[in-house]
């Protein structure tokens, strides 16, 4: 599945990386750990966090990720949008917690 | 290729620079992917600790033919206990630095288990080196 149809069937809020929608989203990591999601995400999941600073985008970079989705209404900061677009890496948005979010992820995916 | 970067302690915007910088470096190179994606994660690790503990530091990136260098020299508290610092869970992060969801003592379990050579040393109330070698 790509980020562009999780996102629709979601009804996720898309922050920024418009043109970066058609990446297959392969798995998904749940953790607002930054150094678990660096040391055991894998490249090409989707990344469900609170976390919305700009280390984030620096991080789903790094680990080459295919989105970052923030819970709980969350929005990302100016810096992690900034950053997001220079590094082409979607930032997408829900209202819904991280176990709603996560199992509905899942069920998508899996 | 010796490649030279200075690294401010408490500067969180920039955490990480240093690693996409060399990331991007041994791309163009064509280092085996499995490499980059272990040195990236040693690197990105170390890095934040310089930026979370210590006051400054250099990060210095020797490129060889078959094997990456990088050695992390910083001016800092130290660490008094290596041992205990190695310990999965262990942090001396501050409040603020865990908030960001940083200092969960991770960050040299990670080092060593994505480096083929890890060296620390340290020295309290001067600083810590970090030595990261990393073969092809």
């Amino acid at each position: 599945m790509t980020v562009k149809e999780l996102a629709e069937k979601m009804n996720l809020k898309i922050f920024c990386g418009e043109t970066n929608l058609d990446r297959t989203i392969e798995g998904c990591y749940v953790s607002d750990l930054l150094s678990d999601v660096m040391g055991n995400a894998k490249s090409g999941m989707a990344w469900i966090t609170l976390q919305t600073h700009q280390n984030v985008a620096a991080i789903a970079s790094l680990k080459d990720l295919s989105c970052i989705i923030l819970v709980k209404g969350f929005e990302p900061e100016e810096d992690t949008l900034q950053h997001a677009v220079e590094e082409e890496i979607p930032v997408l948005g829900t209202s819904q917690q991280t176990f709603e979010t996560a199992g509905q992820v899942y069920q998508l995916i899996c | 290729m010796v490649f030279e970067y200075p690294v401010q302690g408490g500067d969180f915007t920039n955490a990480g620079t240093v690693s996409s910088k060399v990331k991007k470096m041994m791309r163009q190179l064509g280092v085996d992917a499995g490499v980059i994606k272990r040195t990236i994660v040693a690197l990105y690790e170390a890095e934040v600790n310089i930026v979370a503990h210590a006051y400054k530091g250099v990060i210095t990136v020797q490129l060889d033919s078959d094997k990456i260098y990088i050695k992390l020299d910083d001016e800092g508290p130290g660490i008094p206990d290596i041992n205990q610092a190695m310990q999965r869970g262990y942090s001396t992060a501050s409040p603020e630095v865990r908030e960001m969801g940083f200092g969960a003592g991770m960050g040299l379990p990670n080092i060593k288990a994505n480096s083929d050579v890890l060296e620390v040393h340290s020295v309290v109330g001067k600083g810590t080196t970090v030595e990261i070698t990393n073969n092809f």
